[in-house]
Order: C-alpha cells, then sequence, then structure tokens
C-alpha cells in the first residue's frame, strides 16, 4: 500500500443525538475513526454505547428524522454528512451496503427474497427485471444457498435464519460495495450457523476487497474476523487498535472490564468472573469528566479529581493504539499484569 | 387449497340454512299477528283467518318453512290453494324457481323486489367503497408522512369529527345544505345506469358522500396507524439503505405492508354495505335492500324478510370468504 | 453413589402440530425425544444446545411444568412423573425456575416487596420476624438494596430484574433451581455478576441447578457436568472439563469449534469444523442418528441405527457410531 493510503471511510467527531421528552440523547457523542480499504473493523460496545446508531449515521439513515447528527463522514473523499440526498442515494447500497441483526425483519414479507436482491441491483444499474433476477440468483449461489434457481423466488419466511442471513448478505454484496456495514450479523444467529455466516463474510471479503464494519457486542467475534478494533462506550471510542493491540494490550479500564468478564472455554473454570460495577450510564446526562469513572475500580490510580473534572482525551499509547484514560502508562501496565486476561500474552 | 375452498363453500350453504330457520323461529316468536295487519279497522275474525289461510301462515311453521326451502328449487304459486286456484285462477300468482316467496302487503313476488332494490343498494355501495378508499387511504397515507404536521393534525381532527356524526345526520345535513338550501347537487334519486350513466352519477352524488364520509374517517384512521408501523419496521431501513427513491420506498414497501391488512376490512365492509345500507337509503328514500328490509320489518312481511336476511348474510358471507382468498394471494405467509 | 436429587429417565415431550379437521397429514415435534439425565444436590448440569434442540423444554418438563409425553420423572428419590395438583404445589417449595426474561414474568402492576411476598403466602413458609423482613434479606442476599421494597419492575435494568427472578425463586428455599437462559439476553458485564451471584448462593446453599444455555463458554463456566442436546436428544454428557477438553461426539466439536475465542491469535490458529446445512425439521427428524445430515462423518449405518447412549468412559456418555479418539480429539 502506498504511503498516502487514502482513508476509505474518515468519522470525525461525530455526533448523533435525539430529541426526547425527557431531554437530548446523546447516543453518539464525538466518535471518530478511520477505515482503510480492504479491512475489517470491529466496533464492540454493550448496549446503548451507540454502535448501531454510529452505523445507521453513516448511511445518513437519520435523515427525516428528528435526529441531530453533526461532525464529518468522509467516504472516499466525499463529505456524506451534506450530500444532497439524491447523490447519497447512489451510494446507499451501491459503495456501501449493509446488513442488519434481524434478517427475518429487515427482509420484506411480502417480496420473494430474487425480486429484494434484483430491487437493489436494479436501482443502481439500468437492466431489466429478467437479468436483475438472473444476477440475484447468480448471488444467491455464491453466498451457499443450495437450488438457488428455486430459491429465489421464495419468501424469506420459506428461509432458515442463517439462509435469510446468507441472502441478506447477496443483496448486500450485489453491487460490490466498497464498504459493507454488518451491525450484528449474528447475533440472531445460533453458533454453528454463526461460524458459517462469519467464514463466508470472510471469504466474500477475500474475493470483492469489501473494508468492512462489523458491530457486535461479542468480543469473540471481533478476535475471530476484525483487523481493527474500536471500544464505544457511552457514544464514544474510549480505546481503539489493531485487534492484537486491544485484545493483548488493553489498555483502559473499561476495555479490562470486557475482556475478564467473558467466561473463556480455555480458561481455568469456576473462579469468579470480574465484574463491571454499577450500570450504564444515562447518555441524557452523561458523568462529568471520564464517562466511565462512575464505574471504574481504578480511579483511584489516578492522583486528584481529574477522572471527575476532565475528560481524558484518545491518547496513543502504541503505533496503532489509543485510549481515553487519565491513568499513567506504567499503573496500566502493573493493572494488566494483574489480570487474568494478560496471562495469556505472556504465555503467546 | 381446493379443500378449502370446497370446505368454506359447504360451511356457508350451511350457515344459511341455519339463518334461514332462525329468522322463521324468531318471526314466529314475535307477538304479532301479520294476518291481522293485513285489514283495516273493519275487520273481522273471519276476515283475518281467511287472510291467515291465503298467506299460508295457518300451516305449521315447519311446513311453511319446507314449502320455502322447496321454492328455491322449484316454482310455486301464491296462494297456493287449490280451491282458489280452480274459482279465480287470476288471483293466482305464478312465482318461477328460484322462488323467494310473495308479499302480500306489496302485491309482488319477492324476487322482483328484489331484482328492483338491489341494484340501487349495489350503486350506492360501489360508489360510496370507491370514494372512501381512495379518500381515506389517500388522507391516511398523507397523514402518516406528514407526521407532526399542521396538514396531519387538521387531516386527523376532521377524519376524527366524520367519524363521530352519525349517517343520517351527515346525510339529512348535506340533503338540506347542499341539495335544497343551495342546489349544488341534485336530490338523490336512482337512475339505471344503462339508461343514463351521468343521470346515474349525479343522483347516487349524495349518498355516495354521505356513506364514504363514515368509512373514510375509520380508513383513515386505520391506514394513518398501519403506514407509521411500517414506516419504523426494519425492512423500511432495508430498502432505504439499499438506495431505494424515498416515493418507491413509500409506495413499493411501505404501503404495500400497510395496505395489505386493510384490504380485509375493505371486504368485509363493502360486502357489509351492499348487503344494505338501511340509514342512507332511507334518508335519501331510494328503495335499496336496507329500505326494503326495514320497511317489511313494519309490516311483518316474512317473505320479504326473510329474502332480505338471506341475501344480506350472503354477501356477507361470500365476501368474508372472498377477502380471505384474497389475503391468501396477497400475503405469501399465508397459506389456505 | 448416592441417590441424585433428581433423576429423569426416558423423558419424551411431544408437541401435536395444528392440524385442521380435514387435513390428514397431523404430525408432532418431538421437542424431547428420549433425554435421562441426573442432577446430584448441590451439583450444576448444563443443558447446552442451538435453538430448537429441546433443552428449553426438557428444563420445564422436568419441573412437570410441562407435562411430559412419556418417561419417568424422580425427585429425591421419589417418582413425581404422575402426582396430582396438590403434590405438585408442595413440590414447587424443592423446585423452581428462573428465566431468560424476567420482566415478562413479573407482574407490572405489583411492587417488588409484593412480588417477593406472594411465594411466602403461596406455600404458607412461616418467616420468624415477619414476612417484609425475609423479603428486605432476600433483596439483600441477591445483591439489590432493601429500599428496593416499594419499586416496581419497570424501574429496574435487565440485570436487576434478573436478580429479582432470582430473589423469588429462592423465597421458598428450594434444592433445585433450572435456570433457563438466565443471561441470555444481558450484556456481558451484567451476565458475569449474575453467575458470580448464582455461584455465590450455590456455595452458600448448597443448591442445585440445571443451566440451560446455548452459550458454551458460560455453561463450561458454571457447570460441573454438561448435557450436549440436538433435536431433542442428548448428544452427549461428561463433566465440564472432560467435555470440552475430550468431546467425543461430532456435533460438540463442531459446538465448540464453532464458538469463537477471545483471543484473536488463538481464534484464527485453531482448526475450525464448519457444519454445513441447517437443522432438520424436530417434527420429522433424520432417521438412525438425528445428526447424521450435518455430521462430516456420517457413514451408512448412521441412517440405518440409532446408535445408543451409551457410557464410553466413566462418566461420559455419547451417543455416536464413531466417537471420536482421544489422540484425535486432542
Amino acid at each position: 500500500m502506498s504511503e498516502q493510503a487514502r482513508h476509505l471511510l474518515e468519522v470525525d467527531d461525530l455526533e448523533v443525538h435525539f430529541p426526547t421528552a425527557d431531554g437530548l440523547v446523546r447516543a453518539v457523542d464525538g466518535l471518530t475513526f478511520s477505515l482503510e480499504p480492504g479491512r475489517t473493523l470491529g466496533i464492540v460496545g454493550e448496549s446503548g454505547s451507540g454502535k448501531s446508531v454510529t452505523s445507521q449515521a453513516i448511511l445518513g439513515l437519520h435523515r427525516g428524522t428528528p435526529a441531530k447528527v453533526s461532525g464529518r463522514i468522509r467516504f472516499d473523499g466525499v463529505e456524506l454528512l451534506d450530500l444532497p440526498i439524491k447523490d447519497l442515494r447512489r451510494l446507499r447500497g451501491n459503495d456501501i451496503s449493509m446488513i442488519f441483526q434481524d434478517p427475518l425483519s429487515a427482509l420484506h414479507p411480502y417480496y420473494s427474497v430474487g425480486k429484494q436482491i434484483a430491487e437493489a441491483y436494479r436501482v443502481h444499474h439500468s437492466v431489466s427485471r429478467r437479468q436483475a433476477l438472473a444476477r440475484a440468483e447468480e448471488m444467491l449461489e455464491l453466498v451457499g444457498i443450495p437450488n438457488a434457481g428455486r430459491r429465489v423466488h421464495e419468501y424469506p419466511h420459506q428461509f432458515s435464519g442463517g439462509m435469510r442471513q446468507r441472502a441478506m448478505i447477496a443483496m448486500a454484496l450485489v453491487n460490490d460495495p466498497r464498504l459493507l456495514i454488518a451491525d450484528e450479523p449474528t447475533t440472531a444467529l445460533d453458533v454453528t450457523v454463526q461460524a458459517q455466516i462469519l467464514e463466508l463474510m470472510k471469504k466474500l471479503q477475500r474475493e470483492f476487497g469489501s473494508a468492512i464494519i462489523i458491530i457486535t457486542h461479542d468480543l469473540g467475534v471481533v478476535a475471530d474476523i476484525a483487523d481493527d478494533v474500536l471500544v464505544m462506550y457511552a457514544g464514544h471510542a474510549v480505546e481503539q487498535g489493531a485487534v492484537n493491540e486491544v485484545f493483548y494490550q488493553p489498555d483502559m479500564p473499561y476495555t479490562w472490564g470486557l475482556l475478564s468478564s467473558m467466561p473463556r472455554i480455555g480458561s481455568p473454570r469456576g473462579q469468579r468472573l470480574a465484574t463491571i460495577a454499577g450500570s450504564p450510564p444515562s447518555l441524557i446526562r452523561p458523568p462529568s469528566g471520564c464517562r466511565f469513572h462512575p464505574r471504574c475500580a481504578y480511579r483511584g490510580l489516578v492522583e486528584g479529581d481529574a477522572c471527575v473534572t476532565t475528560p481524558p482525551r484518545l491518547v496513543a499509547g502504541g503505533a496503532d493504539h489509543r485510549a481515553r484514560c487519565h491513568l499513567e502508562p506504567g499503573a496500566r501496565e502493573r493493572v494488566r499484569l494483574q489480570l487474568s486476561t494478560i496471562d495469556s500474552v505472556g504465555e503467546r | 387449497m381446493f379443500q378449502y375452498v370446497v370446505k368454506r363453500v359447504l360451511s356457508i350453504i350451511g350457515m344459511l340454512i341455519l339463518i334461514s330457520v332462525s329468522v322463521f323461529a324468531l318471526f314466529f316468536a314475535v307477538p304479532a299477528d301479520p294476518a291481522r295487519l293485513t285489514c283495516g279497522k273493519n275487520c273481522t275474525p273471519a276476515i283475518i283467518e281467511a287472510n291467515r289461510h291465503a298467506l299460508g301462515y295457518d300451516k305449521p311453521i315447519v311446513v311453511q318453512y319446507f314449502d320455502f326451502m322447496k321454492g328455491l328449487v322449484s316454482e310455486r304459486d301464491f296462494p297456493d290453494d287449490p280451491v282458489i286456484a280452480k274459482n279465480s285462477p287470476q288471483s293466482i300468482t305464478h312465482c318461477p324457481a328460484p322462488c323467494l316467496g310473495y308479499s302480500a302487503t306489496q302485491g309482488q313476488l319477492v324476487s322482483t323486489m328484489i331484482k328492483q332494490a338491489f341494484p340501487i343498494t349495489a350503486s350506492i355501495a360501489v360508489g360510496a367503497f370507491v370514494l372512501w378508499l381512495v379518500g381515506g387511504i389517500g388522507i391516511g397515507v398523507l397523514s402518516a408522512l406528514k407526521r407532526g404536521s399542521i396538514l396531519e393534525r387538521g387531516l386527523v381532527g376532521a377524519s376524527l369529527v366524520a367519524y363521530s356524526l352519525p349517517t343520517f345526520f351527515i346525510g339529512l345535513l348535506l340533503l338540506d345544505i347542499v341539495s335544497i338550501k343551495y342546489g349544488l347537487a341534485p336530490p338523490a334519486g336512482y337512475t339505471p345506469f344503462v339508461d343514463d350513466p351521468v343521470a346515474w352519477a349525479k343522483g347516487m352524488i349524495l349518498p355516495w358522500i354521505t356513506l364514504a364520509m363514515v368509512f373514510a374517517a375509520l380508513y383513515v384512521r386505520l391506514t394513518r396507524a398501519n403506514m407509521l408501523e411500517t414506516l419504523s419496521e426494519d425492512y423500511i431501513r432495508t430498502a432505504r439503505a439499499k438506495g431505494v427513491p424515498e416515493w418507491a420506498v413509500i409506495v413499493r414497501h411501505a404501503m404495500r405492508a400497510a395496505l395489505t391488512p386493510i384490504v380485509t376490512i375493505a371486504g368485509l365492509d363493502l360486502g357489509g354495505v351492499l348487503a344494505g345500507a338501511a340509514i342512507t337509503e332511507t334518508v335519501f328514500n331510494l328503495n335499496g335492500i336496507g329500505k326494503t328490509g326495514v320497511y317489511a320489518i313494519q309490516q311483518l312481511d316474512l317473505p320479504v324478510i326473510v329474502a332480505v336476511v338471506l341475501l344480506s348474510a350472503f354477501v356477507i358471507v361470500l365476501f368474508n370468504f372472498l377477502v380471505d382468498l384474497l389475503y391468501a394471494f396477497l400475503d405469501p405467509r399465508v397459506t389456505l | 453413589m448416592t441417590e441424585p436429587l433428581l433423576r429423569v429417565t426416558g423423558l419424551r415431550k411431544h408437541f401435536p402440530t395444528k392440524g385442521g379437521l380435514l387435513s390428514r397429514n397431523r404430525s408432532v415435534v418431538k421437542a424431547v425425544d428420549g433425554v435421562s439425565l441426573e442432577v446430584a444436590g448441590g451439583e450444576t448440569v448444563g443443558l447446552v444446545g442451538e435453538s430448537g434442540c429441546g433443552k428449553s423444554t426438557t428444563g420445564r418438563t422436568m419441573l412437570r411444568a410441562l407435562e411430559p409425553t412419556s418417561g419417568r420423572i424422580e425427585f429425591d428419590g421419589r417418582d413425581i412423573t404422575g402426582v396430582g395438583r396438590e403434590e405438585l404445589r408442595k413440590l414447587r417449595r424443592e423446585m423452581q425456575m428462573i428465566f431468560q426474561d424476567p420482566f415478562s414474568s413479573l407482574n407490572p402492576r405489583h411492587t417488588v416487596g409484593t412480588i417477593l411476598a406472594a411465594p411466602f403466602e403461596i406455600q404458607g413458609i412461616k418467616a420468624p420476624n415477619g414476612v417484609k423482613a425475609a423479603v428486605r434479606d432476600l433483596l439483600s442476599r441477591v445483591g439489590l438494596s432493601p429500599e428496593h421494597y416499594n419499586r416496581y419492575p419497570h424501574e429496574f435494568s435487565g440485570g436487576q430484574r434478573q436478580r429479582i427472578g432470582i430473589a423469588r425463586a429462592l423465597a421458598v428455599q428450594p434444592r433445585l433451581i433450572v435456570c433457563d437462559e438466565p443471561v441470555s439476553a444481558l450484556d456481558v458485564s451484567i451476565q458475569a455478576e449474575i453467575i458470580n451471584l448464582l455461584q455465590d448462593i450455590q456455595a452458600e446453599t448448597g443448591i442445585a441447578y440445571v443451566f440451560v444455555a446455548h452459550d458454551l463458554s458460560v455453561v463450561r463456566h458454571i457447570s460441573d457436568r454438561v448435557a450436549v442436546m440436538y433435536l431433542g436428544k442428548v448428544m452427549e454428557s461428561a463433566t465440564s472439563d472432560e467435555l470440552y477438553e475430550r468431546p467425543l461426539h461430532p456435533y460438540t466439536n463442531a459446538l465448540l469449534s464453532a464458538a469463537p475465542l477471545p483471543d484473536p491469535v488463538q481464534q484464527r490458529a485453531r482448526e475450525k469444523i464448519v457444519l454445513q446445512g441447517d437443522l432438520p425439521s424436530p417434527s420429522d427428524p433424520p432417521s438412525g442418528c438425528v445428526f447424521r445430515t450435518r455430521c462430516p462423518m456420517a457413514q451408512q449405518v448412521c441412517a440405518e441405527v440409532t446408535p445408543a447412549y451409551a457410557e464410553h468412559s466413566p462418566g461420559h456418555w455419547v451417543a455416536c457410531h464413531f466417537p471420536e479418539d482421544e489422540q484425535l480429539a486432542a
């Protein structure tokens, strides 16, 4: 890759705020990240962290709703936020496409799967219905649906959960997009089907070279598929970096909590799981200073009351690794050594 | 599918038989004497008895019922009395099959009355149906798309007012103001469509508006609610994410899903008004099925009551059936 | 071995699928089809499998929350398969259940205090310091504040509601709780809290759990023994460590291999068995071994002969014609 590799996607200080009766919900509040062509970014976070809202903001799906979106989203150098809707529509489903968590509700119940894929194709290509349907059948075959010629005429309810998600992927890839956004694509699926879908996404990425943003709460999925990770908490990134960096050198307390609260098949059984005290913060009145401070177990290691008063900035800890925390690097290193997750790094 | 249709047709027939039995039973349970109504103030028991005999009300109910049922497949004569037939054949009315009976009060065959009344009701119903469907769904979709605007509030408020007004009130209001006071529309009257389509439409315009207003209001609310629900569905988001233009998102994706359930209700409502729009017909003095039925009940005219009730019931169950078939066709998830 | 607390033998639960009056092809869904299982006092048995494998139905049927089609259920050495309603009500003091979505099982009009007092009244349990004090005690045992007494279910977060569900089950001091996907709807950090709570309660009271879940790592973490289910049948069961280290059944292997590890290097390096196809319909299961249509090692015999559920090594049971050898699995 050339030195001046242009970012495929650049999100800069993105804010998505929803006015409600109780006040302004700051679902996404100052999110910045970028993505290179052909790479996979995993966005992880718990419910309400703003990860799904982010993905919809990229496609401009909040347009026409009361949501207030500000900041900058540049796709291949084009600013998306103030792009006329006509031009944005040319990108949607063509250069940037999306797959959703629940393929049953994301597919129209009254149209055959083939028609829905064909529609995605015809919106961006002037071809006949028949040609588009042939293309749909081709795509179904590509994503591994047996008897594609027959199934292209079937309706979503006649598909199994895994087949539906395959069909969604076929629809998303029908125009050979440069960016695929997958919002919890395997959450509704069984683990063996999840494995099939993840393998399929990896295989198709190799073939199509699309960049992928995968949004998930499952760190295992991220470990499997992502090149880079972005950990979201209360509407912004608290840590981001290359997948190995974030998993083996996690650099702030929320990520520590996430990684060590997961029971692992490989780790010794019976010990207590680490937990994160408290519950997710209000997005209407987020905590002052560091948004994680009310739940942070390591606040005592920071001198003074910086955690409560000053929002920490995303600071580079390594070449490809940034975290949002007031802890001194030395203190972080000491905590990491104590945590069981880091033990596996030692073995490596 | 074939099995389903056979099943439904059999159940419709069974239901109609059951209804006819109930109507007969109810009629004779009413403590009024139809024979007594046949002659005026100067009645003697002898005349009443003679009339009772002439009308056939002196036979046991069961016999009367089977006579009626037989008439549906074979011809009948009224009165069915060989003595009268011999003495004064000119007073006998022949009723060819399918014979629905003979109305003594009207001096007509019931089938003739129905044949006259049904086109009137059908004219009112079909015209009003088109009007309320177009108006109700159009306004409903519009108000869903303009959610939160002043336009939406105005439309929803107006439909609520229309919905809360009784039919006869709307009818009388239109008749009085639009037609009589300002002469904006001709008074209601029936001209067969085939004779003069323009006169037909002119004569029907007020009944159409009256009937349509009540239904349209309901459809505005239904359509609006369905549209709002559908617009928040995941597949609408999927359509937008595909780059589908907004008009196509609304028409192809949202309306396709939001209006399908309305088909069911529309079909049932059309069946309902085809079975007689009694109030509208009465207000505008149109002799449709509804008004004929109301009059027959006032006159205790059994043959007409039975025929009107059976016809109404038949139309309603038929539409029920058609709607189910149509729904299975429209919604791929439904199998018969 | 001592008598187990709960023993189910050949448990079957078949649901008739609805068919019209005239439709001839009525069929049954064999949700649970011959499950045998033992739960000792104070131990945790995990029931794991994918959706539609019958794990939840098994959990419910063994408490007789659903009536078994056939089979035998013994609790504390006593056959409870056919006991009447009154007896069953008494048995509820011994066996309780918690659910995935506690919110739908909590009456929204009642305060937490009322909800938790109900079991005391229904079961006529004497509380030495009064029911109110007992309820407050329950609240603090599950990590809620006694001040929560007068609040309503909707005022709580998902994790707190699950705590209320656990408190309600604990009110009658049962000896067994069937936990039906109790942490599946929760975020990981909350999930960890609930798992810890369940383990603390077990350490304190010696209660036994049947832990029904689809997440293999959670099941392994909490269970002493694990049974893997597929299409209404137990494919394999063993102690947790044995099962996860030396899986014998190809399905267990595939499940383990499919669950992604939160460790990028390990996850990418390991060999994955990706199963082909979908779950067959439980109303028309494959002949012979029910897993054979997706099994990478299926042979002719698998279609013809149903493999017996047999003890392969001490405590390690498997239903497979070709259980994988220790060398192969390692």
